[in-house]
């Protein structure tokens, strides 16, 4: 009797759906991405060439700030909360697949070269926490004492990560035996976060406590902090910041690349060869993020409250703002598509994310979101340091 | 000359008419979104600290208010002064003590 239903389920299961299963499972992931809403704790998943949303899975937490990598396949999605869970989505049917509160406050997670280990950065408490991507299951745990920001993976199963209380970058080695970490001390007053270049090599942490930025060379067996930028704030005095800036993305293009000034109008060329200052770029607010289109020949910007209505371009070979947008209310985060054609922008308080095209800067798509924050594309799973 | 008198008189007017009625929904948006970038959109606390009604007992309005308003030197807390009123940061002080 029991074969007999389940051999009418599958049939029925066969008539059905079949156009359904034929899509399911042929769906590739590699024009897929993620949309965080920040205060409902739900995410989209979304696809970046029909600028469409494909589902909205809810059950993630407290969202402020979340971030998100992805596995090597670009299948799964670790969606790093506020409030220190790590939550593993399946793209393809929308599952939440695992799930662990790891810390009381965390700050943003990485995930190693080969794919096999996730690890999150801990405001409190603070250090870093590496799990098994497979399983979620704790592998090793660095207890810096302090907050912790700018973790970045780095080459042959490493992370680097650096402390906002005590100015230290921590290098762990989950390749070694002992799982040991290496501590830089002196990278300066208050870290607020940090980047890497794409070859890996040169890890900038910027300062929130000092006129400055640190830079390690990873090549280096023994990385010494280097300070950048020293003073650029040439004595005047820094503005109220209203939302600490990001470091994300190597804006570089040609021999130079961009970051944004901490408590000024402003953005900083920095020459990619010997770090040092190679102009500087007068824009609407203080920047938040500074980000290189694909290719590197605009680096888009958006601003702190309150002067987070706009949008600006920069032209990187004249370092001028060739264009400025209003996209609306609060815009937080940027994202291209993988070759730059497209950036889709997050509009939290309009409750929308716009697509633009990157040639025209015409807006082409225009999707409904609950207080959009973060918009992470897959492609991100295939480049170092993000 | 006049067109500058005109426009500095609006600019002085908008914080005139903000100060008269703070806007309860414009400005628990605010506590919520932008306070909570660094202190967290539950205020558990971030970059900045917990926040919630029982960890500010030790703190009465007036404190917070004038925290709110010429922030903390030497941390990251920014004094709000150019973009909020007295009259709101009083409200969002109260409303950091009483709202869960």
């Amino acid at each position: 009797m029991r074969r007999v239903l389940a051999l009418a389920c599958l049939i029925l299961g066969l008539i059905s759906a079949p156009a359904r299963a034929e899509t399911d499972a042929l769906r590739s992931t590699g024009n897929l991405g993620v949309i965080i809403e920040r205060a409902s704790g739900s995410v989209l998943i979304v696809d970046r060439t029909a600028h469409a949303i494909l589902d909205r899975v809810e059950g993630f937490g407290d969202l402020s700030h979340a971030s998100v990598v992805f596995s090597s396949d670009a299948r799964f999605a670790f969606v790093f909360g506020r409030d220190g869970g790590l939550t593993r989505l399946d793209l393809l049917t929308g599952a939440i697949t695992g799930r662990v509160m790891q810390a009381g406050n965390s700050i943003g997670g990485a995930i190693s070269d080969d794919g096999a280990l996730v690890a999150v950065a801990n405001y409190k408490p603070g250090g870093v926490r590496v799990f098994d991507a497979d399983t979620l299951e704790p592998v090793a745990s660095y207890d810096t004492g302090a907050k912790t920001i700018g973790l970045v993976d780095l080459p042959g199963r490493r992370f680097a990560f650096t402390t906002w209380d005590t100015g230290e970058t921590w290098i762990a080695d989950l390749s070694a035996p002992d799982l040991e970490a290496v501590v830089i001390e002196g990278i300066g007053a208050n870290p607020y976060d940090a980047l890497l270049s794409p070859d890996g090599r040169s890890y900038i942490a910027g300062l929130f406590g000092e006129d400055g930025l640190t830079r390690l060379d990873m090549w280096d067996d023994t990385p010494e902090p280097q300070r950048i930028l020293p003073g650029y704030g040439r004595g005047e005095e820094p503005l109220p910041v209203y939302k600490m800036p990001h470091l994300e993305g190597w804006a570089q293009a040609g021999d130079r690349f961009v970051l944004p000034a901490i408590g000024h109008h402003e953005v900083l060329w920095v020459d990619a060869k010997d770090f040092t200052e190679a102009g500087r770029t007068k824009v609407h607010g203080q920047p938040v993020f500074a980000v290189a289109r694909p290719g590197g020949r605009q680096v888009w910007v958006n601003f702190a409250h309150p002067l987070n209505d706009t949008l600006q371009v920069l032209d990187t070979q004249s370092g001028e703002v060739i264009e400025t947008l209003k996209p609306g209310p609060a815009v937080l985060h940027m994202e291209f598509s993988p070759r730059g054609n497209e950036v889709w922008v997050s509009v939290r308080d309009a409750g929308v994310v716009q697509v633009y095209d990157t040639e025209s800067f015409e807006l082409i798509a225009e999707l409904p979101a609950n207080d959009p924050s973060g918009i992470f594309f897959t492609a991100r799973a295939h480049r170092l340091g993000l | 000359m006049a067109e500058g008198r005109v426009l500095a008189l609006a600019l002085v007017a908008i914080p005139l008419v903000a100060s008269a009625e703070p806007d309860p929904a414009h400005l628990e948006r605010l506590v919520i979104q932008d306070c909570g970038s660094c202190h967290g959109l539950t205020r558990k606390g971030g970059l900045g600290p917990d926040l919630r009604a029982e960890s500010l007992s030790h703190w009465d309005a007036d404190g917070l208010t004038e925290i709110i308003l010429d922030g903390i030197p030497g941390t990251a807390m920014p004094p709000w002064r150019p973009l909020l009123t007295e009259a709101e940061a009083q409200w969002i002080a109260q409303y950091l003590l009483t709202t869960e």
